[in-house]
């Protein structure tokens, strides 16, 4: 393999990695933050994609698309917050699984009955269409590049946000310890409802952001919050850092795997059943990876000790 | 999700508590939701077409989406069998689907029509006397395409397919015509949405042609994909790959491509024009093959129910294999294992009003069989 494939994939990775940081940052801080495991994330995630769709549709703008789909998903998610998620608290994994659930049910079907069970499609803005040369002569999609620069930028944010401001102390607190920052008088309900549409917004925004290269469509968040929830089983539940590379070595794992297994394969079988084999084997490699992180750290790369 | 539709064909008052004993019961499990959805929508609505212009109130439709899982289409399948009664079974789109539920349906003594998926097996060691494909097996526009490939003096393809059943029959269909060099051989994973992996290797592979087969939304992410990297190795495919929901999704970027298809729009016969005209007028957007094939379903079922009843199996059966009905593709029969002998064309995107469209613009095998029918011994 050339080394110029190798970087491009490489940008691949790096790429998907960002886009599923996107998603598992607000899984892991709502996680860590409140202890609820939110399977309505992926619905969010479809919520921003929708939004960004019928606002280009309307509006012809690729960024009051993007800015549509930040604000719908943080709006959806304060109120579900507010209305649904806030009775839950207390209350066991099982019923939190289960009501976050009804809702994914309620979010595909309310979507489905807006706009069709048919995908819309978002058009990426002109000034990011088509390839762009690299130093280096190598040719890559500006757009993708853009999900790349965006999901850094925003993962810079999000390490500052948490390190270094006062609402970032409130939710390492709330990690640390609820009952105590509620009685040094923190208004532990509003942090809540943030914590929630923030990550609401970062779903929503990762959704708009890979409408454009695939289609939008009911059910799209699902198989991205499997993968979600692997990053932050992987990176440690409640990390921002753990997210962050957990996501990162998912995306690499996923891309690489799904190139060079088949070639490895090649070198002991023939061609046919080596991609067969290969291609396989690369749907389980992040599941592996998962695995065999557990086995030496059981509670992810950057977890706290249980 | 899962939602239940009960229509009268005829669009008649009467309910199925009402049915007389020798109404016949067709159960349709198709893909109406997600990423296939388009594939199964074309499908019913052409099906549907043909069962409302023929105005009958003795045949009662049972129509269930299976949202491309092959654990809901089994259970649905299952139902239709145990508690509906069905004499019919029509509608999957998928070949991993169709592998799960049409062995265990013929089985039980229920005809099976496939207007989509037509998998190597059912076709060559696994076929059932019960089990007929009205669309193609699935190697054949596969076939086709690598036949339109050495005339277009290509020699080395990079070649794609997901990897399920029907994916593997395309590569293989294709490298059973196709002369030259194989680039690449690479598999993807059915209803994968990203495919920058595998633009990527495309790119550095120094093929001068890729092949692929993608059908439904797959297909538009990958075709979307590609014009976005700036790739400019020429594309070949299946209809599947270029079919009308695709061409209206993708754009510009598909203009020119050649496809192989046993069907288009501007087949000039008869029951063509007038199937296209009906469906137009039906449902305002241009059939794509899928809606074709859903229509000749249902007209061969219809033929064979002037014949007989279900209930008489040898003499409905017979029916079927005389395939005595008006087919949107001209001349139509079945080989020896119940799959359709046909040519299949060369089309090409061309500019249509507003969007594309395929035309044809050459025959690239005539009378095509299978290559599987050596192996079935009913």
């Amino acid at each position: 393999m050339s080394a110029a494939l190798l970087i491009e994939q490489l940008l691949n990775g790096l790429q998907f990695g960002v886009m599923l940081f996107l998603m598992a940052a607000g899984l892991t801080l709502i996680f860590g933050v409140m202890g609820l495991i939110n399977l309505a994330h992926g619905s969010l995630y479809m919520i921003g994609a929708f939004a960004a769709a019928g606002t280009a549709a309307l509006t012809g703008s690729f960024w009051l698309a993007l800015a549509a789909a930040l604000m719908a998903a943080a709006l959806v998610g304060a109120i579900v917050e507010m209305v649904v998620i806030r009775r839950l608290y207390d209350r066991d994994h099982l019923d939190q699984v289960l009501a976050t659930f009804a809702l994914i049910l309620i979010f595909s079907e309310g979507t489905r009955f807006l706009f069709g069970s048919l995908p819309l499609y978002l058009d990426t803005p002109d000034i990011l269409s088509g390839p762009t040369t690299l130093p280096g002569g190598l040719d890559y999609s500006k757009y993708r590049l853009f999900i790349i620069g965006v999901g850094l930028a925003i993962a810079g944010g999000l390490f500052w946000l948490i390190g270094r401001t006062r609402l970032g102390i409130q939710i390492r607190a709330g990690e640390a310890d609820r009952e105590m920052i509620a009685a040094l008088g923190v208004d532990i309900r509003k942090l809540y409802t943030l914590v929630f549409a923030l990550g609401a917004a970062l779903a929503g925004l990762a959704g708009a952001m890979i409408g454009a290269i695939q289609a939008v469509e009911v059910g799209m968040g699902e198989p991205v919050l499997i993968l979600a929830f692997v990053v932050i089983v992987i990176g440690g539940i409640g990390s921002i850092k753990g997210a962050f590379i957990g996501a990162l070595l998912v995306g690499l794992t996923d891309t690489l795997g799904r190139v060079l297994l088949p070639q490895v394969f090649g070198l002991i079988m023939d061609a046919s059943s080596a991609t067969t084999v290969g291609a396989s084997l690369a749907s389980m490699a992040i599941y592996i990876l998962m695995a065999g992180i557990l086995l030496f750290r059981p509670s992810g790369l950057f977890g706290g000790q249980t | 999700m899962a939602f239940r539709t009960l229509a009268l064909a005829g669009l008649l008052a009467t309910t199925s508590t009402m049915a007389l004993a020798e109404d016949v019961r067709i159960g349709m499990i198709t893909t109406l939701s997600g990423g296939g959805a388009g594939l199964g929508i074309d499908v019913r609505d052409g099906f549907m077409l043909a069962m409302e212009q023929a105005g009958r109130d003795d045949i009662e439709m049972i129509i269930e989406d299976d949202e491309r899982a092959p654990d809901r289409a089994v259970q649905q399948a299952d139902r239709m069998i145990q508690s509906d009664d069905v004499d019919i079974m029509t509608g999957i789109i998928w070949s991993n689907l169709a592998m799960a539920v049409i062995p265990s349906a013929t089985a039980q003594g229920v005809f099976y029509l496939s207007p989509n998926a037509g998998p190597s097996q059912l076709a060559g060691a696994a076929c059932h006397e019960n089990y007929f494909n009205v669309a193609w097996q699935n190697d054949n526009l596969h076939e086709a395409a690598g036949a339109y490939a050495n005339t277009e003096g290509y020699t080395n393809s990079f070649i794609l397919a997901p990897n399920y059943p029907a994916g593997r029959d395309a590569l293989t269909g294709y490298q059973r015509m196709y002369e030259g060099d194989v680039a690449q051989e690479v598999y993807t994973q059915l209803g994968q949405t990203d495919y920058a992996a595998e633009i990527s290797q495309i790119r550095n592979s120094g093929a001068d042609s890729v092949y692929f087969f993608l059908p439904g939304g797959m297909g538009i992410a990958f075709v979307r994909q590609y014009a976005e990297a700036g790739v400019d190795i020429p594309l070949v495919g299946p209809a599947f790959s270029f079919d009308q929901g695709i061409l209206g999704a993708v754009g510009e970027s598909a203009l020119g491509v050649r496809n192989t298809s046993q069907w288009s729009h501007d087949l000039d016969n008869p029951a063509n024009v007038a199937f296209v005209e009906a469906f137009e007028a039906e449902y305002d957007r241009l059939p794509s093959l899928y809606a074709s094939q859903g229509y000749d379903t249902a007209n061969l079922i219809l033929s064979a129910l002037d014949v007989a009843h279900p209930d008489d199996a040898d003499a409905f059966r017979e029916a079927l294999r005389a395939a005595d009905f008006d087919s949107t593709r001209g001349d139509f029969e079945f080989g020896p294992n119940h799959h359709p002998i046909q040519d299949i064309y060369v089309r090409e995107v061309v500019e249509h009003g507003d969007g594309l469209t395929n035309v044809i613009v050459g025959t690239a095998l005539e009378d095509r069989g299978d290559a599987y029918a050596d192996q079935c011994n009913m």
